[in-house]
């Protein structure tokens, strides 16, 4: 690394939506700070998704600004590909390991796409969640930043590695690039580790992973992405159909005992804006979501009557129970008791949406840093402990406004850590 | 120092095999005469960029005119002192090689027309010249409730002087008022204190910050850094200047009076949750009506909420408080049954335990329904009429006491002052709707009482909220320099305020810091230009102030505009509204992108190869143009690309200028607007729109078709649909013709 490392200012672990904004938040006030980001590129979950609700904007037009944000401004630093190793000391004064993982490719990258174009390997793109394959030598989505490619580690070492190197002119590939680590002295660190989706698979009972055409709500996101493995169109993975019939099952492992007992704040809003883009899609698509309570809380509110009121959506408080598959024609078949009426519901559908929740990061994968956690997995503020703070999703299931709006609000937390010591 | 011109060309990633780059730098050098023009295989490298410092330190070079890849790229390298150096980026490589054939007589026009655009907008450009003004650096927050105190406390840990202006007697609003706070904290399953009392005890004791209770904010004048602010208070008036304001003046529970169909006002023993709020603290849960005991009681959830006779939103905190309370009674008194009648139970995230173990207890019934009713019985019990529930159709529920858990008006939404908005005068309804410029939604509710030319308080967004519209950016405001926090912003819980007014605070903070720089805030921040106004040639039309989005101009008894720099969020919105065209940037103005237009090489009209200008916005339509490049689609080599920082600053003299020159035709490609905005600037994009609605006049004139003239919205993300919104336009003009002006 020749460029110097910031001392005394931020360190924010992870760069998606929250951690950019305690990133520049902190850095537009005149703190410098370092943001660190496990991913090549930024941005990470909302980076993947269609549109937010309820406005029904596409995240990339946020993401747009925040990256022109970070170019601007000369007080943030950040790493990609990058996790931290250890952290000692205390507020004021913390001494931090950070590793950097050998993307191959350097800063001298223009994007031009020339090792791209002698690539051949495919691997799974991780950006579409493995729906769809990438070439090894790949940008990994259309506005990712920083804009540079990544080489693979399946063809380092390969003859291919040294075609991708001899096409480049400009010296950006290095093939010899190893693990770094590098060491930082900061005042204070934000944790923005942000969540994954529940491991479906896990809910046995709702066929995920054993039936095609039973997909994950992160899935169709990507599905219904422009830049997603189908371009947009919602097709089913059986058959690559245009989805006439699409049923959601709500609280997919939330709100239940036997998997995340809390409730992932986020999946009720989520599933009734998918239910617009079915809708958008095909005029007479219907769509059926089974839900225990419809949580869309503040003017979110609106949105819900808004879709409430297409006649071609159907909401039924009930939780589904089962969900099977037609043989022959794949399609999903589910299992509900409404709970209004108690009638037993057998329903077909081309798709079947599973609303799974949000599982904190910090759940299984803890970063070294000394910050309490609860059952779950997600950070606990104790007012007696200062100096690392948490935002966004490590700290709660929450949407992406109030993630960004205690982003901010942590960027003023650890600016306060700096000027205590 | 004397302005001198760079042009740097990159040959690099496939612009030198594409195009001819001798050509490119002979244009520059022989038709504007620029002193200094290389180029290199690869700008941004080492070597490349050394090569530009070089002439900066050297050769004196002041602006810097970079041919290559898209301005969006490379900016770390291509990076100068903005007061020194001027710089102008040309997109040669996802504008022009990768999306048009190699080697062709209409890529390289277009290289060439890019070429020159660039030049003349870097001929006019002039490094930037930051305003300095002594600023002040204070934070005013305004209210002394939980999100209040907790602002003050968190500014001043800042290193931040602060008022604190709080209307009532006493600090602690609402939450001084709760008797208990539903769980936050793990395992989420018992109930907590408020902790209020320490945190009023600690604002008070903290030297930087000055306290006014009993206080009025009589009036707020001027702009971030320069607030003053007159606060009365005990009968006497005191000015105080601070730099930027919190407004964190909460809410007032919905009014109960008009819950009648629920039974309030008809039987004293219908109460609100505040009530029993008062109830908890006496230790006692009685009827109002006879002082008795009440054995059972029911809550009825969404009372006034979720209602679009009432409130049509939801009140967020009522779910909750109701299980809260219900857990008060339930401990009071274990014979006590209580009933919970919602229309759904809104527990989000680990609030969801607490939820669970209210719902084990065997002594509250919980069901969905729709209260149809509420009537006494002869004994003096009350009947609840319910519909629709998990029981059956309709049940009647007997209980001493009804709760309504009422929900949250904010206070800004409240209108105190008998002051309904002016109307601009003398406009006929004819005239209104012609000129439907959206005008901001501002309740006289006597917080701030602005000196604002465009109305007393914070632009509303929604029932009364003045909340940000921004997912991505919560604390946008439209009033620069003021956030509002808490659940005056949008209803929310106590925790969730203390969380808020952090982040209120920083963005105060960011502001003064930004301002005392002579920079901009979001989500232009750091940008250090901003509009400087030729007040001889204003002809007092006030479309300035009408139009800019943020309020940045007041006006003086005769008209003119008196702009507030500190307000200004450099969108130039106003350089698009002003007809005399009298508002410029230095690095940006009317007249600069009037010589982009006009530095285009119109060819004959028998040479067939019309031009069209497209006008994009730069943060959405013009990134996704930089996709289709990158993704090597293709699209008419006839169209020239410029970029805008927002729709809103098309003057419609780049139309006339475009269309009189003979180009043939001009597009416009924006951000969303309508309720759903997604313009960066809130009505940039609709503004445009409607200044376009009357071009028709412009057309007229020059006896041109209309055709000529198209506007459009696009997402980031509907890249893929930009090719063929420029060829179907080529199209369109195809049959529309050739602009007769052509030879003339």
């Amino acid at each position: 690394m020749d460029r110097e490392v910031f001392d005394k200012g931020i360190l924010v672990i992870g760069g998606g939506i929250s951690g950019l904004t305690t990133a520049l938040e902190a850095a537009e006030t005149g703190y410098r700070v370092i943001l660190i980001e496990k991913e090549a590129f930024l941005g990470g979950r909302v980076a993947r998704l269609n549109k937010y609700y309820t406005k029904l904007c596409p995240p990339s037009c946020g993401l747009e600004i925040n990256f022109k944000r970070i170019k601007r401004n000369p007080n943030l630093q950040y790493f990609t590909q990058a996790e931290v190793e250890s952290v000692s000391g205390e507020e004021g004064n913390y001494n931090v390991a950070i590793k950097v993982n050998p993307r191959y490719v350097n800063d001298n990258c223009t994007a031009c796409g020339e090792c791209e174009k002698v690539c051949v390997t495919e691997i799974e793109n991780d950006f579409n969640l493995g729906m769809d394959k990438t070439k090894a030598a790949y940008i990994p989505y259309q506005l990712a930043f920083p804009l540079k490619y990544v080489l693979a580690p399946e063809i380092i070492g390969t003859d291919e590695a040294k075609r991708c190197l001899e096409a480049c002119k400009y010296n950006a590939i290095d093939l010899e690039m190893q693990p770094e680590t590098i060491n930082v002295k900061v005042g204070s660190i934000v944790v923005t580790t942000g969540w994954k989706p529940y491991d479906a698979v896990k809910i046995d009972n709702l066929g995920f992973g054993k039936y095609e055409n039973v997909i994950t709500n992160v899935m169709m996101e990507r599905l219904a992405a422009p830049n997603g493995p189908t371009n947009g169109k919602i097709l089913r993975p059986s058959d690559g159909k245009e989805v006439k019939n699409v049923i959601f099952a709500q609280c997919a492992g939330s709100r239940d005992e036997n998997h995340l007992p809390y409730c992932s704040a986020v999946c009720c809003l989520a599933s009734l804006k998918q239910a617009t883009y079915v809708r958008e899609q095909d005029q007479e698509s219907k769509v059926t979501i089974f839900y225990i309570d419809v949580r869309a809380i503040g003017r979110y509110e609106d949105f819900y009557t808004k879709v409430q009121s297409d006649e071609n959506v159907s909401l039924i408080k009930g939780k589904v129970a089962k969900v099977e598959e037609d043989p022959v024609t794949k399609d999903p078949i589910v299992e509900v008791e409404d709970t209004m009426s108690g009638e037993k519901i057998r329903a077909k559908a081309d798709l079947v949406v599973l609303a799974t929740g949000i599982v904190p990061n910090m759940s299984d994968n803890k970063i070294p840093v000394d910050i309490t956690c609860d059952d779950f997995g997600f950070t606990v503020s104790d007012p007696s402990k200062t100096g690392i703070y948490a935002a966004g999703c490590a700290k709660r299931p929450i949407g992406v406004a109030g993630a960004v709006q205690d982003a901010t609000g942590a960027a003023l937390k650890a600016i306060q850590s700096t000027l205590r010591r | 120092m004397d302005k001198k011109i760079g042009v740097y060309i990159c040959s690099g990633c496939e612009i030198g095999e594409s195009l001819d780059i001798e050509a490119l730098a002979g244009l520059a050098s022989s038709e504007y005469k620029v002193p200094v023009c290389k180029n290199h295989p690869m700008l941004c490298g080492e070597e490349g960029s050394s090569l530009i410092r070089a002439d900066i330190e050297k050769e004196g070079v002041t602006t810097v005119v970079i041919a290559a890849c898209s301005p969006r790229e490379k900016t770390d390298v291509f990076s100068y002192d903005p007061t020194a150096i001027s710089m102008e980026r040309i997109n040669l490589r996802e504008h022009v090689v990768w999306c048009h054939p190699p080697n062709d007589e209409d890529t390289q026009m277009l290289a060439e027309d890019y070429m020159r655009m660039g030049i003349a907008r870097a001929q006019k450009m002039a490094p930037l010249e930051p305003f300095s003004e002594e600023i002040d650096k204070t934070v005013l927050v305004v209210g002394g409730g939980i999100t209040g105190i907790t602002s003050a406390l968190d500014a001043a840990r800042a290193g931040k002087d602060v008022v604190l202006v709080e209307k009532g007697a006493e600090l602690g609003g609402w939450m001084a008022k709760l008797w208990k706070q539903y769980p936050k904290t793990p395992p989420y399953l018992e109930l907590q204190e408020t902790g209020i009392d320490s945190k009023i005890k600690e604002v008070k004791s903290n030297t930087k910050i000055k306290i006014y209770t009993g206080a009025n904010i009589e009036k707020t004048e001027g702009a971030p850094g320069l607030f003053d602010v007159t606060i009365s208070y005990d009968g006497k008036s005191e000015t105080v200047r601070v730099g930027a304001i919190v407004e964190a003046t909460g809410w007032q529970p919905y009014d109960a009076k008009k819950l009648g169909h629920l039974g309030f006002g008809k039987s004293p023993d219908v109460v609100t949750n505040i009530m029993i709020e008062e109830m908890a603290k006496k230790g006692k849960f009685v009827r109002p009506s006879d002082g008795k005991e009440a054995k059972s009681v029911a809550f009825i959830q969404c009372a006034g909420s979720r209602d679009s006779n009432h409130l049509p939103y939801c009140s967020t905190y009522c779910c909750l408080t109701s299980l809260k309370q219900a857990a008060y009674i339930r401990e009071q008194d274990s014979d006590t049954k209580v009933y919970i009648l919602y229309k759904d139970m809104r527990t989000p995230a680990q609030f969801e335990l607490f939820y669970k173990k209210v719902q084990e207890d065997a002594g509250i019934f919980l069901t969905k329904g729709e209260v149809v009713g509420v009537s006494e019985d002869s004994d003096k019990s009350l009947i609840i009429d319910v519909d629709n529930t998990l029981l059956g159709d309709s049940i009647q529920i007997k209980a001493d006491m009804v709760v309504l858990a009422t929900g949250m008006v904010p206070s800004a939404g409240i209108q105190v002052k008998d002051l309904p908005l002016e109307e601009p005068e003398g406009t006929t309804d004819e005239k209104k709707k012609e000129e439907e410029v959206p005008k901001d939604f501002i309740i006289p509710s006597d917080i701030l009482n602005l000196k604002y030319r465009q109305g007393p308080e914070l632009p509303s967004l929604k029932y009364g909220f003045p909340d940000s519209h921004y997912i991505c950016f919560p604390y946008e405001t439209r009033r620069t320099g003021i956030y509002a926090a808490g659940c005056v912003r949008q209803p929310m819980d106590g925790a969730a305020c203390t969380d808020d007014a952090a982040g209120a605070v920083l963005k105060a903070i960011q502001c003064v810091e930004l301002t005392a720089q002579g920079k901009a805030v979001h989500p232009r921040a750091g940008d250090m230009s901003y509009p400087e106004l030729y007040l001889s040639r204003c002809t007092q039309c006030k479309r300035c102030t009408e139009e800019c989005p943020f309020g940045m101009y007041n006006e003086d008894e005769k008209g003119n505009p008196l702009p507030n720099p500190t307000r200004c969020r450099r969108c130039g919105i106003c350089m698009g509204s002003c007809p005399e065209r009298i508002i410029s940037f230095k690095d940006y103005s009317v007249d600069i992108i009037g010589s982009m237009v006009k530095a285009i090489d119109v060819p004959e009209e028998d040479e067939e190869k019309p031009r069209v200008v497209a006008f994009l916005c730069e943060n959405d339509a013009y990134p996704s143009l930089d996709i289709v490049g990158r993704k090597r689609m293709t699209y008419s080599p006839y169209v020239r690309v410029i970029p805008l920082r927002c729709l809103g600053n098309v003057n419609l003299v780049w139309i006339a200028d475009a269309l009189s020159s003979g180009i043939d035709g001009v597009i416009l490609i924006g951000c969303k607007h309508g309720d759903d905005y997604q313009c960066h600037y809130i009505k940039g994009s609709e503004l445009a729109s409607i200044r376009m609605g009357k071009i028709k006049e412009t057309l007229d004139r020059l006896r041109l078709e209309s055709d000529r003239v198209r506007i459009l919205e696009l997402s980031i993300d509907e890249y893929a649909q930009l090719p063929g919104i420029f060829d179907d336009f080529m199209e369109t003009i195809d049959k529309v013709g050739p602009n007769p002006y052509k030879d003339m």
